[in-house]
This record gives C-alpha cells, structure tokens and sequence, in this order.
C-alpha cells in the first residue's frame, strides 16, 4: 500500500465523470424552464402585442370577433385557490394536530395511509364525484344551509347570494381543497413530528394544554415547514385542470361576487378551448393565459420566500 | 454506626413532596420499585446513580409528565403538600404550574425572550400588561440574567447562548410561581463557567423553592445538595443529608459508586 501515489489514480476519472453528468442533471432542469418560459413568451407574443395590459383587466372573451381579454380566467384561478386554501388550511392543521398529538397510537398509521391516499385519487375521478354526485347535493343542501346561515353576515353574505347550482366557482374551490388536503396535511404531521419531544415536554411542563402546545410553540417552531405544505398545496390548486373543468361551469363572465355564479379558470379555458383555437391571435391568446398561470405560480414561490425572510429575521435569528 | 456520627440538618424540615411505596412501569418493565422517600421544602434533593438507574424517570413522574405517553404508568402514592399526584381528578396543568422542570438541554420556545417568560405567566394567571411585565423582569433577575438580556427582550431565545438559553428555560420556570422546580441534567450540555454559574443560582433558588435535581456529576451534588438520594436499578439505595451520604454512606454500593470503584 505504501507505493501507492497520493496523486493521480484511476478514482479521479471516476469522480469527474460522475460530477458532470449530475451537474448535467440539474442544469437540465434549469433550462427546461427556461425554455418553456421562452416557448411560452413567443406563442404569446402577437397576443401580447396586440392587447398589452389590457388583456388583464378586460372580460370579453370573443373569439370569432378576436377580442380576447383574461379577467375571468384570472379571477376563476385565485378565488377557486383561496376558497380551497381557506378550506384545506385549518382542516389539515386539525388532521395533522390528530395525528401527531391526539390520536391512540394503533389509529395513527391507518389513518395517516388513508389521508395520503386520498392523493392518489385521479383527479378526474374527483371531477367526475364532484360533478355527478357532489354538485347536485350541494346545490340541494350545501348551498341553502349556507345562505341560510353565512347568507346573512353583512358585506360577507354578499358571496353566498344567489340561486343555487351546484356547480360554480365555490364546487370548484371545495373540491381543490378536498384535492389539497392530503398533501398539506402530510407535510404539517412530518414537520410536527420533527418537532423535538423535550421543546414539547417543556411546554406542558409549564402547564400547557395540547392546543397551547401546539399552537404557541409546535406551529412557530415548524412555521417553515407549514407555510412550504400550504405553498405546494396552493401550487397544487393554481394548477388543477381536469377536475376544476368538471365543476366550475366554464361561463366566461363575472357575474358579481357571489361565489355560487359558474365561471372558469385559467386551466378550464385552456383544456376546453385548445383543441379548437385556430392559429393565430386565438391560439397566441391561449398561450398568454399559460404564461400568466406560470407567472402567478411563480409569483406565489417569490412571495412565500420573502414571507419566510421576513419571519426569521423578525425573530433575529438571521439579520 | 453510631449515632454521634450523624450529621443532622440545622433547620427544621417540612416535607413538600412524599413518595409511599411508589412503583412506576414502562409498559412492562417494572422500572421504580417501591419508593419511599421525602422531598423536603425549601431544600435541594440530588439523585444520583448510573444511566438507567431511574433517576430521570422519578422526576419526571413529579409533574406526571409520563402522562404524555399511553404505555406509562405509575402506582401507588406520590403526594404534594399532602395531596396524591396521581389522582385520576388531578388537573395536570395546575400541577405543572406548580412543579416546574428544566430540561438537560436548553429549550426555548420559538418566541421572543419576553414572550419566553410571559407566555407561562399568561396561562395561569390574568394579569394586566403592566404586571407581566414586572413579573418577567422578576424571573429574569432570579435567574440572574436580566443584565444580559434587559436590553433586547425582543429578541428570539432561540439568540442567546446556550448557557445564557438554560437559565432562560430557568426563569421561564420560575415565572409561573411553582413550589417545586424540577432540573434533569440541567448542566450537562453548557461549559464548566455556565455550569457555575447554574450552580450559584441553585443555591440562591433554594431560599423560595423546593428542588430536586438530577446529576451525572458527583461534584455537582455534593456541592450544591442538602439531601442526596443514590439509586440503583429502580431501587432507591440510600437517602440522606448530602454530607453524610457523601463522607460516610451507610451502605457498600453506595460508597463503591461515589469512590468511584463503580459507575
């Protein structure tokens, strides 16, 4: 062993070979989006140029005259993802609070399989469900007892107005947030498992109950974990197409603010409308709403990157 | 043994906390058996004995902490100023408010150093703004940490240093007013000047709380302690005022493990 030279040597090869091509790897994926992004941008130009800003904030939506503006699409899109989120948000935080802190111990895999199975679902299937089976007995229950109740909360009631149908922008965002559950709900029991026994102990050691455990000291302690759950469930409802088709209506108006009126989102626009678009302003106006989802996605990612900043520096763990 | 050899305690003793032939089970194992022995008010309590001897385990059945985890159980009698722990009606968070623990590492919540302090303080008790605050700085200069900390009491606990952390989590526990503070290996993650100064601080606690403390450190007990308790295999071995323990144990095991021969 003694003759063996420190330089040089067959593993040298080895390691260079082995380096490139996982740097290849990973500046694959770099200009993949890169180029996607470009594609996008030049299907989208002669749209772009033609309307400019105003294709954000008009409603029509004409393609025989060539009119085409994205306001109902966007709309459709951030209000479907904030019903789901609202919804999905504190119903995961109680299904991971089971999970890790209250359920009898056999319960605990059983259940946790199940919720990360509702993942598996297809999501036509869910749109399907939500279409055929859901729509029907909301609009016949759901809906009425909403009204009846949340219907009558000042300046709020004005969302639950109107005739009920079933299918609409709130179907769509329930069904998201049925869709978005499993996975915020894993990421929030991984990270409060994580969470060290003794930072637990040493809360109920100062006589908290479970809630003030979790609330005051599991939920801060894991918050970069939670916001990232609820950021790759948003992710998630931003991009959803089959089963937001299904239910949302696809009308291209707002027709005031109720979340019962039908609408349709970005992803809906484009499953429905692509197979027919004729070349030209029709199909470059499709490839814009593309570009904007991906710009909203991406606007999204920024935005809970800064929120997390913001956070440690607030609690001067980084300056 | 004759008597003159005792060395017996110069104040007189009233008893905080009593175990009556306390037995406790992980699941199965049997892992304290028949205790009996008296935490006494006012005074420090050391339990001393190898890794697994049960020391850890008996004090964390002082705030029934072993509550959190279903295959835990203990049985018999464990009383606080005369009233049994373990009864099923007792409310464990009062109880926890008044036997407060300290970890072996320092674990402050996720919040800032006020909040630290203020956030127990809240729980049990409705106090005005103006009066959490006061307590918060009471607790910190008990802990004697106030001059180090009084000027960024914004900051995250999570900011200072591990020594200055352990008597934060020390003052977090003195906070909430308890009669009894429990320490696990309160020193065995900090430095021997941070070690020291916990030390010093144990000694000046003991003036308003009862405590029991649980050391790897024969020095450290036999510095700081009134009473030391030697355990062995779930057995509480020999009990005793900490000099007599310490110079002259009554029993063999005892004397192998404090000489050294044993451990």
């Amino acid at each position: 062993m003694s003759s063996r030279s420190l330089i040089g040597g067959r593993r040298d090869i080895g390691d260079i070979i082995f380096f490139n091509v996982t740097r290849l790897f990973a500046l694959l994926s770099l200009l993949l989006m890169a180029g996607i992004i470009v594609a996008l941008a030049i299907g989208a130009w002669p749209a772009i140029l033609k309307f400019g800003t105003r294709f954000l904030v008009t409603q029509e939506w004409n393609p025989p005259a060539e009119q085409f503006g994205a306001l109902v699409p966007i709309y459709g899109t951030i209000v479907t993802s904030l019903v789901a989120l609202i919804i999905a948000v504190p119903v995961s935080f109680g299904i991971a609070l089971f999970l890790t802190e209250l359920s009898p111990v056999w319960l605990r895999r059983p259940l946790g399989i199940a919720i990360e199975l509702l993942a598996a679902i297809p999501s036509i299937v869910y749109g399907m469900w939500g279409l055929l089976i859901f729509a029907p007995i909301f609009a016949q229950y759901g809906q009425p007892f909403l009204t009846a109740t949340l219907g009558h909360i000042p300046f709020l009631g004005a969302l639950f107005a109107g005739p009920p149908l079933g299918i609409g922008i709130l179907a769509a965002g329930i069904i998201l947030a049925i869709m978005i559950i499993p996975f915020i709900a894993s990421v929030m029991r991984d990270v409060f498992d994580v969470t060290p026994a003794m930072l637990k102990e040493s809360a109920y050691g100062v006589g908290s109950t479970t809630w003030e455990v979790v609330w005051n000291v599991v939920l801060p302690y894991t918050k970069v974990g939670v916001i990232g759950g609820i950021m790759l469930g948003l992710g998630r409802a931003l991009g959803e197409t089959m089963a937001v088709t299904f239910v949302i209506g696809n009308t291209n108006l707002i027709s005031g603010i109720s979340l019962y009126a039908p609408g349709t989102s970005i992803t809906a626009t484009l499953a429905n409308e692509f197979a027919e678009a004729t070349p030209g302003l029709y199909t470059a106006a499709l490839m814009e709403l593309g570009l904007i989802l991906f710009v909203i996605t991406l606007a999204v990612l920024v935005f809970s990157k800064l929120l997390l900043l913001r956070l440690a520096r607030q609690e001067g763990t980084k300056t | 043994m004759s008597d003159a050899m005792m060395i017996e305690p110069q104040v007189a003793l009233e008893t905080q906390m009593a175990f009556r032939d306390f037995d406790f089970y992980y699941g199965k194992f049997h892992a304290l058996k028949r205790i009996n022995l008296e935490i006494y008010k006012r005074q420090v309590t050391a339990f001393i004995g190898p890794s697994g001897c049960g020391k850890s385990t008996l004090l964390r059945t002082m705030n029934r902490m072993y509550d959190l985890y279903p295959e835990q159980r203990a049985t018999g009698e464990l009383l606080l100023d005369g009233e049994n722990v373990l009864d099923r009606n007792v409310d464990v968070n009062v109880l926890r408010a008044k036997v407060g623990m300290v970890f072996q590492k320092p674990t402050p919540f996720p919040m800032s150093i006020y909040e630290n302090i203020a956030f127990g303080v809240r729980l049990h008790e409705r106090l005005n703004k103006g009066l959490v605050t006061e307590r918060v700085e009471w607790a910190l200069r008990k802990a004697a940490l106030w001059d180090e900390v009084k000027d960024k009491l914004g900051q995250s606990g999570m900011s200072l240093s591990g020594g200055q952390q352990q008597r934060l989590c020390i003052a977090r526990g003195i906070a909430v007013k308890p009669e009894v503070l429990l320490l696990d290996e309160p020193t065995s993650a900090l430095d021997p000047i941070s070690t020291m100064r916990i030390e010093e601080l144990i000694t000046e606690l003991k003036e308003e709380f009862t405590i029991a403390i649980v050391t790897h450190n024969m020095q450290q007990a036999a510095r700081i302690s009134d009473f030391t308790a030697y355990m062995y295999l779930g057995e509480m071995i020999e009990f005793g005022v900490t000099d007599q323990v310490f110079i002259k144990p009554q029993k063999k095991q005892t004397e192998d493990y404090i000489t050294g021969r044993f451990g």
